[in-house]
């Protein structure tokens, strides 16, 4: 209910549409990563799923951000029920590989962003390795490419005010981690999924 | 003055409602007759299309009936709604965003509150003078210089056509007419009845005639019949409607062939601006229209024109 109002609320500030050209909305598990520009990404791909699907998914969102003040880890534990990893210095303790195999369990979905923060450039930064680990560990999960139009100008990185730009969001065919592909291989070709759904 | 129930907006809304009910009535009809797949998309695009045009129309009805503020305030949204459309397609930078910011929240209520003042003097001249030295001041303070000149020009052109042009047609219900005893609102709906009649009129004729294109390159669906077809159906419309205007019947006519003219030129830029960006429609906010600026293009261009004919040959 709460999660609904949200993500209304989500829609109709970024006026964000889905568009699914490489698979169909299903709530089965799956890993959908996307290119990062702005801090509304994991807000607006969250939103436009259908209510169905958001009530299994989770983002994966850094601890540092989302634990400071009293909103947001109000909205990443109550609304979005978000993993919140340690990204700045991770450690066998603190491993956010763990943390994301447990959050998923044999139900959930994950939101990831492999690049492991903002960039602002034309397009997306090298993959982080978890999206590689995540699929060898995880055969049986699909990985669906996602890319987010349009949120680096309607919030980009260093302003708080939000220009009323239409944003979207395009998902892909899923991938999976091929027998006996190589990491970096594989990282970019998950790179090159997410640029490939551009829609100009 | 502007009470809901001036006999003569009565009369033009019920016009209105009764080609609604005729338009639902046909669609529903002839759906159920089509047999054909090509005739069942047509239908389906025709009903579609009705059906917005009843929430359209119901919109207008009643900010209409919420008198002046409620008008200006609708089109104050939907000069909002099509900028959204129209900065989403038009490729800005970084360094714009400040600016943007001003454009949609600050600009662009400020020239729907000078309407509201019935403030003539400053609602020529916001946009056209404040806003065109304003706009490329604050992207030069943000220190990107790349493409600094198309994008200046950009969003000028985005806040001339989608709000200065279209703040136009509230700003009728300012205008103080000598001899006229009737609502200014009814002006309003006369300018809106006409163009969007004259589109509608194109449509159809276009659809049962079309043969000649007009500009293949532009607009694919423009053709001579439907632009003849329509605009004459549309001004004979426009002539039979003097009784809500301060026109006698010829210079209703003449008007209104005016205003199908400019509100067609508006079509075709506004066409021209979305096969260069490679798009079909503005957005996908109206099912069957696209998005509201598809819908406006020709309230953009038909606004200014009939508020400056009035003014000058009227007031």
């Amino acid at each position: 209910m709460r999660g609904d109002a949200v993500a209304f609320l989500g829609r109709l500030v970024t006026g964000a549409r889905a568009r699914w050209l490489g698979c169909e909305p299903d709530p089965r598990q799956r890993i959908y990563f996307a290119n990062h520009s702005s801090n509304l990404d994991a807000l607006v791909l969250w939103s436009v799923l259908p209510a169905a699907v958001r009530a299994v998914t989770r983002p994966v969102a850094a601890r540092d951000y989302w634990s400071s003040g009293w909103l947001r880890p109000w909205l990443a534990r109550e609304v979005f029920r978000a993993v919140l990893i340690e990204r700045k210095k991770p450690t066998v303790h603190d491993n956010p590989l763990i943390d994301m195999l447990e959050a998923m369990g044999d139900r959930h979905s994950l939101i990831l962003f492999p690049e492991g923060g903002r960039f602002s450039g034309d397009e997306p930064a090298p993959f982080k390795s978890g999206l590689h680990h995540l699929g060898t560990r995880r055969p049986d999960v699909e990985l669906v490419p996602c890319h987010i139009e349009n949120m680096n100008r309607i919030l980009p990185k260093g302003e708080i005010l939000p220009v009323p730009v239409l944003g979207g969001v395009t998902f892909g065919a899923p991938i999976r981690v091929e027998p006996g592909e190589a990491k970096p291989a594989f990282l970019e070709r998950a790179r090159r999924a997410v640029m490939a759904l551009e829609a100009r | 003055m502007n009470h809901p129930l001036d006999p003569v907006l009565v009369r033009l809304l019920g016009g209105v409602l009764a080609l609604l009910v005729v338009a639902s009535c046909v669609g529903a009809v002839l759906a159920r007759r089509a047999r054909d797949e090509r005739a069942q998309a047509t239908l389906r695009n025709f009903n579609a299309r009705t059906n917005a045009w009843w929430v359209m129309v119901g919109v207008f009805a009643g900010a209409l009936a919420l008198g002046r503020t409620g008008t200006v305030v609708l089109f104050g949204l939907l000069s909002f709604l099509a900028l959204r459309e129209f900065i989403t397609l038009t490729p800005t930078r970084r360094g714009d965003h400040r600016t943007l910011f001003w454009v949609f929240f600050v600009i662009t209520p400020a020239q729907y509150w000078v309407v509201w003042k019935e403030w003539y003097g400053l609602f020529a001249v916001l946009i056209p003078v404040w806003a065109f030295l304003f706009v490329p001041i604050r992207s030069a303070m943000a220190g990107d210089c790349g493409e600094f000149l198309g994008r200046t020009a950009r969003i000028q052109w985005a806040l001339m056509v989608c709000v200065y042009c279209v703040s136009h047609a509230p700003m009728l219900l300012a205008l103080r007419i000598p001899g006229f005893r009737g609502d200014s609102m009814s002006l309003l709906l006369y300018l809106i009845l006409v163009v969007q009649l004259s589109d509608v009129f194109q449509y159809v004729w276009g659809k049962l005639l079309g043969r000649r294109k007009i500009a293949p390159n532009v607009s694919p669906n423009k053709t001579w019949e439907g632009f003849v077809g329509g605009i004459v159906t549309a001004s004979a419309v426009g002539a039979g409607l003097w009784w809500a205007t301060p026109f006698d019947p010829w210079q209703s006519a003449w008007v209104s062939l005016a205003i199908c003219l400019a509100g067609f030129a508006g079509g075709l830029v506004m066409s021209a601006i979305k096969r260069d960006r490679g798009v079909k429609d503005y957005g996908t906010l109206i099912e069957g229209h696209g998005g509201v600026m598809d819908r406006i293009d020709s309230i953009c261009f038909a606004a200014p024109v009939f508020l400056h004919l009035v003014r000058y040959g009227w007031t």
